[in-house]
């Protein structure tokens, strides 16, 4: 037998031609919508990104939401929102876009300097 | 910008230890070795609830078959998150779950492998959910943010699989002859396929560690096995069992554990599919996804009825 060894690490095992294909496999069935989790972990914080589902109702979405990123009580208030209705900044554009904002040391509240004799600033 | 320069500022990000996200430019080959890495991983996750769930309905107490059934579903979570992870690079459930089923993805060997008696149960948490901590512990630092987001909610969850795997075999350990011999037996058949999850020795690489480089992985497959026959060969001691090695022996000058070669044969002849389990696995996963198959059209029958109501009351 001739073994080919290549380096592979725990988890990562190489595929015999070494591609991974990203294209749709020929067995369709309807794949239910991906939906985007967000968690209040204690009243009083704001819900925060947890991760996503795949469900075919908003109903089922906050179930399996519940199932799989609540199990130990990790939440008590969960949104869920499809994931295409998510709309997103351009991580190519940041540089740009938040520039604006970086020559303002003005709104920052170490700008100004002020007797160490004052208080309760 | 040209690739030359893309690469060499995707590369400047990863030195500085900046998280690659979604929607950031990244090289092909990390895109696709990723989507390969998380994607065995999840099936891992998956599959690796069957060796387990088969000893659901036959555990010796209520107190334990709840335990099983709690990690069972940990077990299930941690697929779900990775495969969530995995579609952020852009490829779709239901092509990962085909590929599984087609037997076209890879998945951690050590599930291929039987599990005979109830202690059994004890040797997987404690072996190989312990081998996968190490592995995973190192992957909440890799350098795709929402792997490592993944992996630092699955370590938080694992620490108590190790645990109860290792309870189990101290209350046996503790028990009639037959429940030791039991469990020394649960060690002798899971030690050496624990070894083998850290896949092959590093001296017979090939390639260039690329996934290092890019911080994919930060520790090789024999800094993270050594790693865990340390840890490993301390532990036991505590059950008073042995481990079925014997080339096991503190090593004074390396400060580590020496101990003895693996049978590689059988650990390619697993990886090719034709471990004891390979079939039997792949086959129940086919059995749960066909026969769920009118389960998840009638969801989407269901949704899609309420949506068409809701749109006709507003017309
Ligand atoms: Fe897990
Ligand atoms: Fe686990």
């Amino acid at each position: 037998m001739n073994i080919n060894i290549r380096k592979f690490y725990y988890g990562d095992i190489p595929e015999e031609n070494n591609v991974t294909s990203l294209s749709q496999n020929s067995k369709t069935e309807k794949e239910w919508p991906l939906w985007e989790v967000f968690i209040r972990s204690k009243q009083g914080l704001d819900h925060k990104h947890a991760g996503s589902v795949h469900a075919a109702d908003a109903q089922m979405a906050i179930e399996n939401a519940r199932d799989v990123y609540t199990r130990r009580q990790e939440g008590i208030s969960i949104w869920v929102v499809e994931s295409k209705h998510i709309h997103a900044s351009n991580p190519e554009d940041a540089d740009m876009f938040y520039e604006p904002a970086s020559d303002k040391v003005y709104r920052h509240p170490t700008f100004y300097d002020l007797p160490d004799e004052i208080k309760h600033m | 910008m040209s690739l030359i320069d893309l690469e060499k500022s995707f590369q400047e990000k990863i030195d500085k230890e900046i998280k690659i996200e979604p929607k950031d430019w990244m090289p092909d080959a990390y895109r696709k070795t990723n989507i390969r890495q998380i994607s065995q991983h999840a099936h891992s996750e998956i599959v690796g609830m069957l060796p387990e769930g088969n000893w659901i309905s036959r555990a010796p107490s209520l107190k334990r078959k709840a335990i099983l059934i709690a990690k069972v579903q940990d077990e299930a979570g941690h697929g779900l998150y990775l495969y969530s992870a995995a579609e952020t690079l852009g490829i779709s459930r239901d092509q990962m779950m085909n590929d599984l089923n087609s037997g076209k993805a890879k998945y951690s060997s050590i599930f291929n492998y039987p599990t005979l008696t109830w202690a059994d149960m004890g040797a997987v948490g404690w072996l190989v959910d312990g081998a996968a901590i190490l592995n995973q512990v190192m992957l909440c630092r890799t350098s795709y943010g929402p792997y490592a987001r993944a992996m630092v909610r699955i370590c938080k969850e694992e620490s108590f699989h190790q645990r109860q795997g290792f309870e189990t075999l101290l209350v046996l350990s503790k028990g009639t002859k037959e429940q030791r011999e039991m469990c020394q037996d649960a060690i002798n058949r899971w030690w050496w396929p624990s070894l083998m999850m850290f896949g092959p020795k590093d001296s017979e690489s090939t390639n260039s560690d690329q996934s290092i480089k890019w911080k994919i992985k930060r520790k090789t497959n024999d800094e993270l096995r050594q790693q865990f026959v340390n840890m490993i060969a301390e532990q036991i001691k505590l059950l008073g069992m042995t481990l079925p090695d014997p080339d096991l022996k503190w090593n004074e000058k390396r400060n580590q554990y020496d101990f003895g070669e693996i049978n590689w044969e059988e650990f390619w002849n697993v990886v090719k599919g034709n471990g004891p389990c390979n079939k039997q696995r792949l086959a129940a996963r086919n059995k749960a996804h066909d026969e769920g198959a009118w389960v998840r059209a009638a969801a989407i029958a269901y949704a899609d009825k309420k949506k068409n109501k809701t749109t006709h009351k507003a017309a």
